[in-house]
Formats: structure tokens, C-alpha cells, sequence
């Protein structure tokens, strides 16, 4: 497809109108977008993406103004998503993170896109993973994404990133209980945000005291670091953190070689899940065997996964 | 529409001007009649605009203005849009301008003009008639 040869050709040369077309298309999952990421995935690799999440309130966008200034007196280049939740009622979104990082629109080496969750095939995980993609491809040497970490998705969300920074601020409620049980865990740097109020330091003692109870074998730490995203303090030691764990991801050979391949498996396998679902659900549909069931189930004559498991053996054994 | 194909509108609030009631009001009910809303906030210049609706891929942009200062800052916008190739973005008004200005303002490019106690009902159904058939 031309437009779509235009549009790759656009983001490896870092042209911004492509990045935002590109990141449109997989966006509403256009009949493109497999090509699109196809054409652009041997180009992915170089950006390192960082995952930054917290309650709402705790300053994640001034901190994210500030972390990308700081990198751009390093001479990085950066892409943002930031992402927001769709509403389930009527399917809108109020996307406001911009807002915050107002002073970073002029400069022509930063690319922010601001997404929602909406319901996407294949999870908001993959399409904000495709949207850091596109930015890598185009040439940012940093990819942030920002979610707020209040849901399962969102957790998911962060997953995409290499370095998962947890940030927190003091008074925002019920302290430790305010970070989900499930983004504790794999977080790899947790900020105590607005730290010039006076309950920071027992947030911080908080976070570190629930990290010992959960300590496993991790032979990587998670900091606990303080930072008053406003005047921009504690940021250049986040960065290097945030370097410092860069280091420890890419440190052994044997070490990188391993999480790469386990990020190719797992998606390799959600890849295979979805398109297997799809496909067998319309072949299904179209010998009528998927109605059949339906009206079965909805009279008690059998459960759900009674059905699927018949179904599915059924058709694996046609397949022989 | 395209399945999965949302509406991606901006609502913009260029110069000084800070009273940010009305662009609210009416980013509030095009995300409950299913759009999405990059809100910017106050103080935006043409540049921040025209970069952040490129960037967003916007479908429509809505600007609001209570300032006064349209005749200075409508043109820069517009023009801007066009430098950036944007010009196949919907571009409404919404605020307080004299009937006079009105004219000049849709010769820019702007399609439409919503003045003080438009119903956001009226918003919603025009930028659904009229939006833009984009590549």
C-alpha cells in the first residue's frame, strides 16, 4: 500500500505528521495497522521505555515536564503517551495530560500523543505498546508512557515498559493501600512526589517497609526516591536511576537475552490467542454451531466451558 | 464510522483570555456524546495549537475565545493549520465576537460560531453532521 510505504517512511525520518497518522491507524485498528507495525518492527529496540503510574494527584504529568526537560539538556530525544481512561457509559474520553506539560509542545524533539483506553482488540497494552514502537522506530531515544494505576488494565499498560516508576504522593489516602497490590510488584523505582509536605517521609518509610515484607529474589532493589516535581528537585537523581537500572537491564548479555526472548514469547502467544479466537468464533458462526451452543447453554442443557471444550475439540479434530 | 474509529477534537483556548467555563462546558458534553477531548488548558499560543493538533491527529479543533483578541489570533491559528498541512481539520468558535467579525472569521476558514447559551446539543449535532472526510 503507498500510504502506508509513505507513512513508515515518514517515522523511521522522525517526520512528525507520519508519527501521528501512524499512531492513528493503530489506534482505530485500521486494515493497515498490520502492515503498518510489520514494516516498522525491525526499526524497534533502540528507545528505552519507561512506565511512570500512580494515583491520580500525585503530580505523574509535572514530574513527567520536568524528566523530560532534564533529558533534553542531556541531548535525548523522548516520546510520551499518555494515557487516560474512556469512559464505560458513553465511550468518551477527557484526555488532560497535556495540560501539564505545556512548555514541552514548541520542541520539535518531543512527541506527545495522548490516548485513551477505549476497548481496544487486543488490549490498550498492545496499542499504546504499538504507539511507543512507532516513537522508537521514529528515532526517540526515550519513550515514556503514563498511565494512572488505578486498574488491571493499567497495570497491563505498564508492563510495556523496560523501567516501571511507581510515583506516590503524601495525603493522597490511604498510603500504601493507595498503590495497587499488583503495581508493587513490578515496580522498579517508586518516587514520593511532593515531597515538601510534611508526611513525605513516613510515605517513604511506608513504601520501603512494604518492600521488605515482599522482598523476593530480586537481585534489583527498587529505590525509594523523593522529588518536589514543581521546582523540579529530586529529578536528576530519578534520572539516574532510572540510568542505573538501564545499566542492570542490559547488563549480562545472558540477562538481556532472556528478557527479550520472554517479551518475544509472551507476545508471540497473545498474538496467537487472539487471531485463533477470531478466527475460530466467525468459522464457528458461519456453520452455526456457535448459535447452537448459545441456545443450549441459555436452557441449562450445558455450561460455557462444557460447550468450548466441545467446540474446540471438534474443530481441532477436523483439523487432522 | 469505522468501527473502533473515534472523534478526536480539540478544545483550545488561545491568548489570555482565562475564563475557561464554556470551553469545559462543551469538552465535558462532546466526551459524553462519545468523543475524545484533548483539553489544553489556558494561554495557548497559534504555535502550541497548531503542534498540539498535529500531533493529537485531530479531527476537529474548537477554539475559545472571550478576549476580544480574535482578529489578532484566528489568522496566526488558521494560518498555521495550513502551514502544518491541517487544513482538512474542522475548525469551530465558540465565545463572545461581534456580529461583524463574523464574516471575516468563516472567510479564514473557521465553519461555524457558537455564541454564549448555544445548547451543547447544537455543538454535538453540527460537528457530527460536518465532520471531516479525512485520509
Amino acid at each position: 500500500m503507498t500510504k502506508t510505504q509513505d507513512i513508515v517512511e515518514g517515522v523511521l525520518a522522525g517526520n512528525r505528521r507520519s508519527i501521528a497518522k501512524a499512531i492513528t491507524i493503530i489506534e482505530n485498528n485500521e486494515p493497515e495497522a498490520h502492515g503498518l507495525i510489520a514494516k516498522i518492527y525491525p526499526h524497534t529496540g533502540k528507545a528505552h521505555i519507561i512506565g511512570l503510574t500512580g494515583a491520580g494527584g500525585a503530580g505523574k504529568s509535572t514530574l513527567i515536564e520536568k524528566l523530560v526537560k532534564e533529558y533534553r539538556l542531556r541531548g535525548k530525544t523522548i516520546g510520551v503517551v499518555a494515557v487516560d481512561p474512556t469512559s464505560p457509559f458513553s465511550g468518551g474520553a477527557f484526555l488532560g495530560d497535556r495540560i501539564r506539560m505545556q512548555e514541552l509542545c514548541t520542541d520539535r524533539d518531543v512527541f506527545i500523543r495522548s490516548m485513551a483506553t477505549r476497548n481496544y482488540a487486543g488490549g490498550i497494552a498492545k496499542a499504546t505498546k504499538d504507539a511507543a514502537r512507532i516513537l522508537d522506530a521514529a528515532g526517540k531515544d526515550i519513550v515514556i508512557v503514563e498511565t494512572v494505576g488505578a486498574g488491571q488494565s493499567e497495570v497491563e499498560i505498564i508492563k510495556v515498559a523496560q523501567t516501571i516508576v511507581v510515583v506516590h504522593a503524601p495525603g493522597l489516602g490511604d498510603e500504601i493501600q493507595a498503590i495497587k497490590a499488583g503495581i508493587m510488584e513490578i515496580a522498579d523505582i517508586f518516587v514520593v512526589n511532593k515531597a515538601d509536605r510534611e508526611n513525605a517521609n513516613k510515605a517513604v518509610m511506608d513504601i520501603q517497609a512494604n518492600l521488605q515484607m515482599n522482598s523476593k529474589d530480586n537481585p534489583w532493589k527498587p529505590p525509594v526516591l523523593k522529588t518536589t516535581a514543581l521546582t523540579g528537585e529530586g529529578i536528576p537523581e530519578l534520572i539516574e536511576k532510572i540510568e542505573e537500572h538501564t545499566r542492570f537491564l542490559g547488563g549480562s548479555l545472558e540477562g538481556r537475552r532472556d528478557s527479550l526472548r520472554l517479551e518475544a514469547e509472551t507476545e508471540l502467544v497473545e498474538a496467537i490467542r487472539e487471531k485463533v479466537t477470531s478466527s475460530l468464533i466467525e468459522k464457528l458462526k458461519k456453520e452455526g454451531k456457535f448459535d447452537e451452543l448459545i441456545h443450549e447453554i441459555m436452557e441449562k442443557k450445558t455450561d460455557p466451558a462444557s460447550a468450548a471444550g466441545k467446540l474446540v475439540r471438534k474443530v481441532l479434530s477436523n483439523e487432522t | 464510522m469505522k468501527k473502533g474509529r473515534k472523534i478526536r477534537v480539540l478544545i483550545a483556548k488561545p491568548g489570555l483570555d482565562s475564563h475557561d467555563r464554556g470551553a469545559k462546558v462543551v469538552a465535558r458534553a462532546l466526551r459524553d456524546a462519545g468523543m475524545e477531548i484533548i483539553y489544553t488548558g489556558l494561554r495557548q499560543t497559534p504555535e502550541q495549537i497548531a503542534e498540539t493538533a498535529l500531533q493529537e491527529d485531530v479531527d476537529v479543533i474548537g477554539l475559545s475565545i472571550l478576549s476580544g483578541a480574535h482578529k489578532t489570533l484566528f489568522p496566526r491559528i488558521m494560518k498555521l493549520l495550513k502551514e502544518q498541512d491541517l487544513t482538512d481539520v474542522m475548525v469551530f468558535a465558540g465565545g463572545i465576537f461581534p456580529e461583524e467579525d463574523m464574516t471575516e472569521m468563516k472567510k479564514l476558514g473557521i465553519k461555524e460560531i457558537f455564541g454564549p447559551g448555544t445548547p451543547t446539543e447544537t455543538i454535538i449535532r453540527y460537528v457530527f453532521d460536518n465532520l471531516p472526510k479525512r485520509s
